[in-house]
């Protein structure tokens, strides 16, 4: 079996190990196994064919534990695109040894909006019904998580919003599980932007952005979706998305299509044009302040957002903006919650041992509500926070926020 | 193997030879993979795993962070790596007594934020604080910027507590000063893990001065820069530390940082004083006056704390950011007397310019620890050459009366050349002193001392004692 897979970059990691204590799995671990140095060895050494993937179970279990929350590739002197290695090893991975089933389940429903529909409406019949209540007496712990971890049903759908006479448009991605169970987030984010004069125009061959395929290993189905997408938002000026994870897959679009003739220039046009809505409305909000709330409330930064787009301070300047609201720092604010994509499912025993810190700090500020800026990490929190009887917290898009500051003025 | 799972339990034993890939590296460039690792989580398992090993006849490397640059972690004769990162627990910070007891995988840093909370700080701050451990540093003698003003880790140290190469947990000082007897911690600081595990230590806080100033002067090339070093520490004013830095690496910490130093400066000083907000202010006018008589074109000081958090974190993480200019770089350690540096710089410029490698230097000018840092490919450009160009690098630093090395140790990557400085009564009377502790050599063998062969089997060990003995005239 071949496990050639891209390695640029790797020769940069000068095994100076500065990425250690920024890495949650080795936080926990303490094992140089579980640490961004190991694993980057651990590719060069299955590169070198020093390791053979289709027999060492025991490295690519290292490799799965991976959260590639990239806060290695933040602190990083040496400019390590760790990020794009990790794809790229669980490409060569998934080649050598196929993708779990229930990972494959996962990838197929997600790039597929009428699965996730489907999916909505059954649970949503099932919760009304109390039949699903009735099953969770009978599911396996492994069932019981998946269900737990499921995205909320109910929630209202997406419902554009008119502007008149705007000042400009944007288009918004609108994804998979964004679009199937957070489409009112989506409608607080066309009500801000319509309050400054921002209408969304409607991108009806978008897809899903395919961030879960590759960060799976399914390069396949990824550059599939991205084509996709990049064909949809062509004539968008702004692309704007509010999952911190679908917007640092579409910033890296560019390198996903870097050797497609056709796409390579058509990606990196739009990935340059690609804002995720904190960045977005940072930029536009000028000196406006955004209503008040008295509330108490603290940030977690999304991985995607702090780590791959370098975004802190934005989602913070805006929450500033809103009066009566206080900000309440929590410790390791950008640390990993171990939501990351599907691995609260497919790694649990790590993904808890990364939540119960994370919802210490967060009950340690005492606050009315936790503000976070993708979905993943809001299921995640939520799920901690449920799980310590403290569901009477919930867990806030920032655009939710911000909505409902805008309400009161 | 199997008392080591006992001991230590299943997740914290490792013994497939894919997962021991990991542990075949430290920050230089000695690898070889170990034959198990194992990580205890009290003092008590440590003794208890030292205890199997020696019953089996094993020999012990201990472990912190893999931070190391000179090899001192790489297991050599098939040994056991005994990590200590597991073993991190600040166990106490005495605000009046100005002590901190901590156990050794701490990293540096979490000691000096502790410190912090109480007014206090800890003052050896190598440039891997943020992740090397209090274990290391003692292993070391480490030292980093500050040593100007406070001295390496030995000055540092209090107390030592030591599982000794047969199981038994001894300490040495500790909270009280003046113990009687033979005072073992400076023996124990610097000792590289051939003398035991250390398993706790005692270390002397400081009060944080009440002000602090840190310059960036501008010169056209080093030796200007060298030069104004020197009439500073001439001029008696003793900065807290005083680093210099070239052209080259400016250009790697803009790529990395957005610290914005200078591009076209042919070198800079980082320059700081501590002190009282009194004696800081004299200091600060007579330093600024004595580097722009020595040729400063531009002197310029940080003007807020994050300010100079941000230069100091680019000095710090720099090492690594020279990655971005070659993928691979040998850091040097040499010390030589500050009056001869201006001609050992020309002298190491001179050696990497005729091998044909990019040189970086970013050093502690004020104690004269050079740091020349020879930046290549190892894909295209063969280590032995730069293990080559390196030995000459040591021979002008030794020539000059050096040192081999400042705060890096001597492991595996120079331990060869230690007969270059030692005659043979001197390492004759400091192997006695190892073998008082560790009589049967089984605690990091192969380490510090030159000749041994317990290491041979990694080439590039071969490589420098074949340098080593053959450049020696």
């Amino acid at each position: 079996m071949t496990t050639a897979f891209d390695t640029t970059g790797l020769e940069r990691c000068i095994h100076c190990g500065l990425c250690l204590e920024a890495c949650p799995t080795y936080k926990i671990t303490q094992l140089e196994t579980e640490s961004p140095r190991g694993r980057l060895h651990l590719m060069g050494a299955i590169a070198d064919r020093r390791i053979d993937l289709s027999r060492s179970d025991a490295t690519v279990l290292h490799l799965d534990r991976c959260l590639a929350c990239r806060a290695c590739e933040a602190v990083c002197p040496s400019g390590v695109p760790y990020g794009r290695l990790i794809e790229e090893t669980r490409a060569a991975v998934a080649q050598a040894r196929g993708i779990s089933p229930l990972g494959q389940l996962l990838l197929w429903s997600v790039s597929r909006p009428w699965v996730l529909g489907a999916m909505n409406a059954v649970l949503s019949i099932s919760e009304r019904t109390g039949l699903r209540r009735l099953a969770r007496r009978f599911l396996s712990p492994r069932l019981r998580r998946l269900d737990a971890l499921a995205p909320p049903v109910g929630r209202p759908q997406y419902r554009p919003v008119q502007v008149e006479s705007p000042r400009s448009s944007v288009a918004l991605l609108l994804g998979c599980v964004m679009r199937a169970s957070y489409g009112d987030v989506h409608t607080a984010t066309a009500r801000v932007l319509a309050h400054f004069g921002v209408e969304v125009v409607e991108t009806p061959d978008q897809a899903c952005c395919g961030a879960l395929h590759a960060h799976a290993g399914n390069k396949e189905e990824a550059i599939r979706l991205a084509k996709r997408n990049v064909a949809a938002f062509e004539r968008a000026d702004v692309i704007l998305v509010n999952a911190a994870g679908c917007g640092a897959h579409l910033k890296s679009y560019a390198h996903l299509l870097e050797d497609r003739p056709n796409w390579a220039a058509r990606a990196t046009a739009l990935a340059s044009r690609v804002r995720d809505v904190s960045e977005f409305l940072e930029t536009i909000a000028g000196d406006e302040t955004f209503g008040e709330l008295a509330m108490r409330v603290t940030y977690q930064d999304p991985c995607h957002l702090a780590h791959a787009q370098g975004i802190r301070a934005e989602p913070r300047a805006l929450l500033s903006r809103v009066r009566g609201l206080e900000l309440v720092e929590m410790a390791n604010a950008d640390v990993c919650c171990g939501s990351a994509g599907f691995y609260n499912l497919a790694q649990p025993d790590y993904a808890d041992r990364l939540l119960e810190p994370k919802i210490d700090a967060i009950l340690a500020t005492r606050p009315d509500a936790v503000v976070t800026g993708n979905p993943g990490c809001m299921l995640q929190l939520a799920a901690g926070l449920r799980s310590r009887g403290r569901e009477g917290i919930p867990v806030l898009h920032l655009v939710e926020v911000l909505d409902r500051a805008l309400e009161t003025r | 193997m199997r008392r080591l799972v006992e001991i230590c339990g299943d997740e914290n034993v490792f013994w497939r030879a894919e997962d021991l890939l990991v542990w075949e590296y430290d920050a230089g460039f000695d690898r070889r993979p170990p034959s198990a690792v194992v990580l205890p989580g009290t003092t008590e398992e440590v003794a208890d795993v030292v205890r199997a090993a020696h019953a089996e006849g094993a020999s012990i490397v201990p472990r912190g962070a893999g931070t190391g640059l000179s090899g001192g972690t790489i297991a050599c004769a098939d040994a056991i790596v005994v990590s200590t990162a597991r073993l991190r627990r600040i166990i106490s910070i005495d605000r009046v007594a100005r002590i901190a007891v901590v156990e050794p995988g701490v990293p540096n840093l979490a000691v000096t934020a502790a410190a912090r909370d109480v007014g206090l700080f800890f003052a050896p701050d190598p440039a891997s604080q943020r992740i090397s451990t209090i274990g290391g540093n003692v292993a070391t003698n480490a030292g980093g910027p500050h040593a100007l003003r406070y001295g390496s880790m030995t000055n540092h140290v209090l107390g030592v507590e030591l599982v000794l190469p047969t199981g038994e947990c001894v300490r040495f000082g500790g909270e009280v000063a003046d113990l009687p007897g033979y005072d073992c911690v400076p023996f124990i600081v610097g000792s590289e893990g051939t003398v035991g595990i250390i398993t706790k230590v005692w270390l002397r806080l400081l009060p944080l001065p009440e002000d602090v100033r840190t310059f960036v002067a501008v010169f056209a090339d080093i030796e200007h820069g060298a030069r104004a070093a020197s009439a500073i520490i001439a001029s008696g004013v003793v900065p807290a530390a005083m680093e210099m830095l070239d052209r080259v690496t400016i250009g790697a910490l803009n790529a990395a940082f957005e610290v914005h130093l200078p591009a076209d400066a042919g070198s800079l000083l980082l320059v700081e004083v501590e002190g009282l907000r009194e004696e800081t202010a004299d200091w600060a006018t007579s330093i600024e006056r004595i580097l722009r008589k020595n040729g400063a074109t531009n002197v310029r000081s940080a003007e807020t704390a994050a300010e100079r958090e941000l230069l100091w974190k680019a000095r710090k993480l720099g090492y690594a950011a020279l990655a971005r200019i070659r993928p691979n770089n040998y850091l040097h350690d040499a010390v030589v007397p500050r009056t001869k540096m201006p001609d050992v710089l020309r002298e190491v410029n001179a050696i990497a310019e005729r091998y044909g490698y990019v040189i970086a230097n970013m050093f502690h000018i004020g104690d004269g620890n050079l740091h020349p840092v020879l930046l290549f490919d190892a894909r295209s450009q063969p280590i032995d050459r730069v293990m080559e160009a390196s030995a000459e690098i040591l021979k002008v630093a030794i020539d000059a009366g050096g040192a081999l090395s400042g705060e890096h140790g001597i492991g595996l990557e120079k331990n060869h050349f230690m007969f270059w400085v030692f005659g043979p009564e001197d390492l004759d009377a400091q192997r006695r002193g190892r073998e008082a502790f560790d009589p049967d050599g089984t605690m990091n063998p192969g380490k510090v001392f030159p000749g041994g062969d317990a290491c041979a089997d990694i080439p590039t060990e071969r490589t420098k004692r074949a340098l080593a003995e053959g450049m020696w005239v």
